[in-house]
């Protein structure tokens, strides 16, 4: 059983900016039922008035935002992006991954959240994902 | 010890780098004890260590404890080259 739904991965998005993208990642939570609208908008507004500190590894950003602003289920959505964008962040951009995140109790996206930093964090596991030619591929990959 | 990770809504990035640390520390036999806040709610909290990723880490520099900026929250390494030493250092009172 794999949290990771058809519907919540997009490879090769042609975007040129961290707006579009996050907004493309939410979009995808939504279609795959994690998600209602308006987590996508809290999103955003996070990045605006944080920053971008989500880019948490190199060419890496997960955006979230917290269960109450419209999180349904918890789940994550995956947008890989044709040309890396610029988040603004001084030692991590460019972003090619943007990998959205919901969870729904204070605690019960922990475990996923382990899981996909195990996978993103593995280089060769990075670097399959950064190759994959479809969702078939990408689903060998991330397995949980 | 008491650490204290946080990141912009004390939900995500900082939940990720308190479980890295707290299993990074007792595979060297430490028991770290600790909380996931948000930037807003960190500042002026009693605690041994604040940790957080390099962009939240430059807005708690005015705090009165020893702050870690990690810049990559997936590198394993260097979270535990940052962070044991300091670890080390509160367990020892140096």
């Amino acid at each position: 059983m794999t949290l990771l739904k058809k519907e919540a991965v997009y490879l090769g998005a042609e975007l040129d900016n961290a707006i579009d993208a996050i907004t493309l990642s939410g979009e995808l939570l939504v279609s795959a039922g994690y998600a209602k609208k308006e987590y996508t908008d809290a999103m955003i507004k996070g990045f605006n008035d944080v920053g971008p500190y989500i880019v948490i590894a190199p060419g890496i950003a997960i955006p979230h935002s917290r269960p109450e602003k419209g999180a349904l289920k918890t789940g994550f959505s995956l947008v890989r992006l044709k040309d890396p964008i610029n988040f603004g962040h001084d030692k991590n951009d460019p972003v090619q991954l943007v990998c959205a995140i919901t969870g729904t109790g204070n605690n019960g996206h922990i475990e996923m959240l382990q899981k996909i930093a195990i996978i993103l964090g593995d280089r060769e596991k990075h670097k399959q994902i950064l190759e994959a030619k479809n969702f078939g591929d990408i689903a060998q990959i991330i397995t949980i | 010890m008491y650490i204290l990770s946080v990141c912009g809504m004390g939900f995500g990035t900082s939940l990720m780098l308190l479980m890295d640390i707290q299993s990074m520390a007792k595979e060297h036999g430490y028991t770290v004890d600790g909380e996931a806040t948000d930037l807003g709610s960190a500042k002026g909290k009693n605690c041994d260590l604040m940790v957080a990723s390099s962009e939240i880490a430059a807005e708690l520099s005015d705090e009165n404890v020893p702050i870690v900026s990690i810049d990559n929250l997936l590198d394993k390494n260097e979270i535990k080259e940052k962070i044991l030493p300091m670890i080390e250092k509160l367990y020892k009172g140096v």
